[in-house]
């Protein structure tokens, strides 16, 4: 393919439309490795979204869970969570089932995953003790030297093959490179249909998202620092879990469908009424929303001088979806920084990145087929129940299931690697043992 | 605030790695210092540096197979995180950018070796 030498140089302009984690993170690392080469780099980031404010103005709406991995990321790329925004770590899950419960330990008896808000909290906030996740990584994104312009956009245009944001009642600024960073929510996504390529907008997915105050104490008391996850056997329900936050909790939903019924239904489950305090009353929430999620991304996001990342390109499957924000924007970032800003540039260097995660949801789809399966057949149940907590209580034993079962929760590891793990002699002879005691009722 | 604070605490004087010990991963410091030791004479520790906030150590275990080369220990209550070596390089295969920092204090770190030497062979 021949390259039509579009590059960034010392001077040039970038509009990054969405200022969440992918804007944010794309800002970042775009102007420190500009820094790096000698280039200085004007960032320009459009976000309507004042992430001081409770409540959907302030929020990107998602179940706000940093994983192991991403922690670990950031950590080396020297963007370390700090307790003022993370509400609280998790140090361990508990899987929940209708044949029982068990708890899994973090592999290093460490807190390495975040609960965090996108936004400051809730609508109903009583006070602002933490600060919004999304509004750490903006002000990161500033101190590297990003502006950022609180309007939505209103159009995008093209003058001389080179893009031009506009605002409401604003002149349209010339960019050399735009960066489409909005979530799958976003009324922004409109603004592309009438874009002169092969942009597909992502299939999406309806999820739910409630919010309970417990205050910390209480929830310290009954929740502590594990996630709560459910594999219960309901119809249309895919996942479920309870994510313990500063005062609040998040109850998230994935799965087809979720309406009234499931949601009623599951949360009158004995096993979710077992987590809350007892007499716990469900309809004393806070707010609650039903975000869309990208489950099958986008075929080509980018060309000429245009590139799309996070949700509205390509993300994880059901999890991690701000670690493939942060994958996807590094690898915009140092494409355009270091090769260009061409079609080629992108296909050659930020496709592949694209490309291993959209590979890996396809194990994905594998793996969550079999976890309904599981969660369909009451002896599969007991059977992975007895294997985790077996080796939760053998301190020296290999932590097989545990460690399948803490990636496919967390999202830490790659889809792919996971399910190798789970082909493994070991793993299958254990699993066949186990499997044999449920169907002897032992 | 402490709920939310990520990694692990250990307390003033608690060693965190061990010199001599295999490891397989290296740690961010999220809070507070560490001090970093190596055996001398006769049991005599040798202080090499103080580690701070956001300043890595470890890090050799990620690209050589050698065991720890000094003790590190809490100077004070320090939060400190682990990176593991699979995560690490697992990520840096994707994108060799990520060892950028890692590099970057490495290389500060030969720099204030030879200037060490340099002292020390101007003293003796």
């Amino acid at each position: 393919m021949v390259k039509n030498g579009l590059q960034l140089d010392d001077g040039s302009r970038v509009g990054v439309i969405g200022g969440g984690p992918a804007g944010s993170f794309f800002s970042i690392f775009l102007l420190d490795l500009a820094d790096r080469m000698g280039m200085d780099i004007e960032v320009d980031v459009y976000e309507p979204r004042d992430y001081t404010r409770p409540g959907p103005v302030g929020c990107n709406m998602c179940g706000g869970i940093i994983s192991e991995s991403l922690v670990q990321n950031l950590a080396a790329e020297g963007i370390n969570l700090p307790p003022t925004v993370v509400q609280r770590g998790i140090d361990s899950y508990m899987l929940h089932m209708d044949v029982g419960s068990v708890r899994i330990e973090t592999p290093l008896q460490e807190k390495r995953i975040g609960a965090v808000y996108r936004g400051p909290g809730p609508r109903d906030l009583k006070e602002v003790k933490w600060g919004s996740f999304d509004g750490y990584l903006q002000n990161l994104s500033i101190e590297k030297g990003a502006k950022v312009i609180n309007q939505r956009v209103d159009e995008i245009l093209w003058e001389d093959k080179k893009p031009q944001i506009k605002v409401r009642k604003g002149e349209p600024q010339p960019y050399d490179l735009v960066t489409i960073s909005v979530g799958v929510n976003s009324a922004s996504r409109k603004l592309f249909s009438n874009l002169n390529f092969e942009y597909e907008t992502p299939k999406t997915t309806k999820t739910f998202i409630q919010e309970y105050y417990l205050g910390e104490d209480q929830i310290q008391e009954v929740l502590g620092s594990s996630m709560h996850v459910f594999l219960l056997d309901l119809p249309r329900l895919e996942f479920a879990a309870i994510i313990p936050k500063g005062d609040y909790v998040s109850v998230c939903l994935l799965g087809e469908d979720i309406d009234k019924e499931l949601i009623s239904n599951f949360m009158n489950s004995p096993e979710v009424k077992a987590v809350f305090p007892p007499g716990w009353d469900f309809d004393a929430k806070s707010c609650n929303c039903s975000p869309r999620i990208n489950i099958a991304g986008s075929k080509r996001p980018f060309d000429d001088r245009i590139v799309f990342i996070g949700d509205c390109g390509v993300t994880r499957l059901y999890k991690d979806g701000i670690g493939a924000a942060y994958r996807t924007a590094k690898s915009a970032a140092t494409t355009a920084v270091l090769q260009g800003i061409s079609v080629q540039d992108f296909e050659e260097y930020y496709w592949p990145a694209c490309r291993n995660i959209n590979t890996d949801n396809m194990i994905g789809q594998v793996m969550f087929l079999v976890t309904r399966i599981i969660q369909g057949q009451r002896i599969a149940r007991r059977a992975v129940l007895r294997m985790t907590a077996n080796e939760q209580e053998e301190a020296d034993s290999a932590k097989r299931m545990s460690m399948v079962l803490w990636d496919m929760f967390t999202g830490s590891a790659p889809y792919k690697e996971i399910f190798v793990r789970t082909l493994s002699p070991a793993f299958l002879a254990r699993l066949a043992g186990d499997l044999a005691i449920s169907v002897t009722g032992r | 605030m402490t709920n939310g604070a990520l990694g692990k605490v250990y307390q003033d004087g608690e060693v965190i790695i061990c010199e001599g010990e295999e490891g397989h991963c290296m740690y961010v410091i999220q809070e507070g210092e560490v001090e970093v030791l190596i055996a001398g004479e006769e049991d005599k520790e040798i202080r090499l540096g103080v580690r701070g906030e956001g300043e890595f150590f470890g890090e050799m275990a990620i690209f050589d197979r050698d065991v720890r080369s000094a003790t590190v220990r809490a100077k004070g209550e320090a939060r400190v995180l682990t990176v593991d070596k699979k995560n690490f390089m697992r990520r840096v295969h994707e994108d060799p950018s990520l060892a950028f920092r890692l590099v970057e204090t490495m290389s500060r770190r030969i720099r204030e070796l030879g200037e060490e030497v340099a002292r020390l062979q101007n003293h003796g």
